[in-house]
């Protein structure tokens, strides 16, 4: 699904954007057809890893379960997840992702450093599907 | 001026969960506005509907659909999505229409039947789709945005949960006045508190609800307007369609990202901003000439960021403008006097429309309860989800 939005394990876990060779305007999710930068001639648009560790720009949390394409097992009771905004300083953006379960509101602070590790979206018998989750860089769980 | 239409008629069919179609809201708003217009449906050259899904249809529609039930007598047409800012593009593609000649008389329409709970993207799998994918990979509702924005505020200019219930109280109470509205009680402070978080730090009364509604506005030429004995009527000067500069560095609906600023220096002012600036610079005229503004309040939270966006204060100073009273009926600048989406909820095509209606009744003195001594000038402001803009000036 979002085949080509991360790469690695572990430590080395990273989000892959795109960078155009011309302007180094840095595109997640990736653009891989023209810089959308208007004041640039367009330059080849390269797959670049973005920075492992950012600050929390803001955050949320979801109490009540969102509707489909979210999925969930409407079986278990809702467990609400915390979403994080996070600034990074060197590709000067800010990307929106879970927090790692077990994470509340009140483990957050706007300003707080976190880092970007694997997690799991959802899995069935056959498929795991892994996504990104930022946690605060203080947790090593 | 040149540049100015006149609103001759506004009409609402009362926002709520009716269970109906979207047709019988619409065709009852436009038949309202007719009425309120003093013209017949057949006077009309031209109808410009704010598009909704028809179930079970494949597409948009909304022009057509409304000309069809109100009678078909070969009116020009035109139907318009931009999702929230529908209804603005609506007014708009009736002003060009007006003001090039190619009518005299357009009828602007939107109503909807809205979904119960959580707006949610269209099925499929829709893996190019933004709105699609913000769910499916990271469940982010309307509301997680909403709470985004309203703990931003608060880490950054001090504001609390306290001030953002206080623009729910202020809306209610204005709501309670206006016998179109959803809601039409007053709420309090503590009732804010005692509702369930939805979107920590914001509460289900932070937050509007969906609704069913419809809105519609006639709208003439200056020419037309004093043929017809209108010699004083409402006027629209200015309709702001702006899309966002790059790059677009405030978290936006839908987005999972920003763009990134690595590559250009991010513009003077946010997207919010500069969608009341076209409107102030296109209409000559500025926030401290405002009688009245409606915001689009999807949350209480996001009130008081519109007054900055607006400039009715400095940034970072909503909240206290709205302590001061200056936001509230009989304040320096009342905002949302209609009540706002907090008293309506949301009818997506709706309610730029019913923005404008708000503001005609205010500004002929025609509001009842909630009227604002002597208004002369209006803005509504809204914002189209994908990167539309939507404000309208209006002046008497
Ligand atoms: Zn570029």
């Amino acid at each position: 699904m979002v085949t080509d939005w991360f790469t690695g394990d572990g430590d080395g876990f990273r989000l892959l954007g795109t960078r155009c060779s011309a302007c180094v305007s840095v595109f997640f999710p990736r653009e891989d057809g023209h810089c959308r930068n208007p004041a640039c001639p367009g330059g080849e648009l390269e797959e670049v890893p973005l920075s492992r560790r950012g600050r929390v720009w803001s955050y949320t949390d979801s109490r009540y379960r969102p509707p489909s394409p979210y999925v969930s097992d409407p079986e278990l009771p809702w467990e609400p997840y915390a979403l994080i905004a996070v600034e990074l300083e060197a590709e000067r953006i800010v990307v929106l992702g879970q927090a790692v379960p077990g994470i509340t509101v009140a483990d957050l602070a706007v300003g707080m450093e976190v880092e970007v590790v694997p997690g799991v979206l959802d899995e069935d018998t056959e498929t795991t599907w892994t996504t990104w989750h930022w946690r605060p860089a203080e947790v090593t769980a | 001026m040149t540049g100015d239409v006149a609103v001759l008629g506004a009409g609402m069919h009362p926002w709520g969960k009716w269970g109906r179609g979207f047709v019988e809201y619409g065709t009852a708003a436009a038949r309202a506005a007719l009425a309120d217009a003093g013209l017949e449906w057949r006077d009309v050259g031209s109808i410009v509907g704010a598009d909704t899904v028809r179930g079970g249809y494949p597409g948009y529609v909304a022009g057509a659909t409304f000309a069809k039930a109100l009678g078909w007598q070969g009116a020009r047409v035109a139907s318009v999505y931009a999702a929230c800012a529908s209804g603005a593009q609506a007014v708009n593609t009736a002003r060009a229409q007006l003001l090039s000649g190619l009518a005299d008389v357009v009828l602007v329409v939107g109503a909807d039947a809205a979904p119960k709970g959580f707006f949610r993207p269209a099925g499929g799998e829709r893996h190019d789709d933004p709105d699609w994918l913000r769910f499916r990979v990271l469940g982010a509702t309307n509301p997680t945005y909403f709470g985004l924005y309203a703990r931003r505020r608060m880490a950054l200019y001090g504001d609390t949960p306290e001030d953002f219930a206080q623009v729910k109280v202020k809306n209610a109470a204005l709501g309670a006045l206006n016998p179109y509205a959803r809601y039409r009680k007053r709420v309090s402070a503590e009732e804010v508190a005692a509702s369930a978080v939805v979107a920590d730090p914001l509460r289900l009364l932070d937050i509007c609800a969906t609704s069913d509604g419809g809105a519609a506005l006639v709208l003439s030429s200056m020419e037309f307007a004093r043929r017809h004995g209108a010699a004083d009527p409402v006027r629209i000067r200015a309709v702001s369609t702006v899309t966002p500069r790059y790059p677009n560095t405030v978290l936006d609906l839908p987005d999972i990202a920003t763009d990134s600023a690595a590559g250009a220096p991010p513009p003077d002012e946010t997207f919010r901003a500069s969608i009341a600036r076209a409107a102030y610079e296109e209409a000559g005229i500025g926030p401290e000439d405002l009688s009245l503004a409606e915001v689009y309040d999807l949350s209480t939270a996001l009130e008081l960021q519109w007054y900055e966006d607006l400039g009715l204060c400095g940034e970072g100073e909503g909240a206290k403008l709205l302590r001061e009273g200056a936001t509230a009926l009989g304040g320096r600048i009342p905002v949302n006097a209609s009540g706002g989406l907090a008293s309506f909820g949301e009818a997506v095509p709706a309610q730029a429309i019913a923005q404008v209606c708000e503001l005609t009744w205010q500004l002929r003195g025609d509001a009842g309860d909630r009227q604002i001594a002597g208004a002369r000038v209006g803005l509504t402001a809204n914002q189209g989800l994908f990167g539309h803009g939507s404000a309208v000036l209006a002046v008497r």
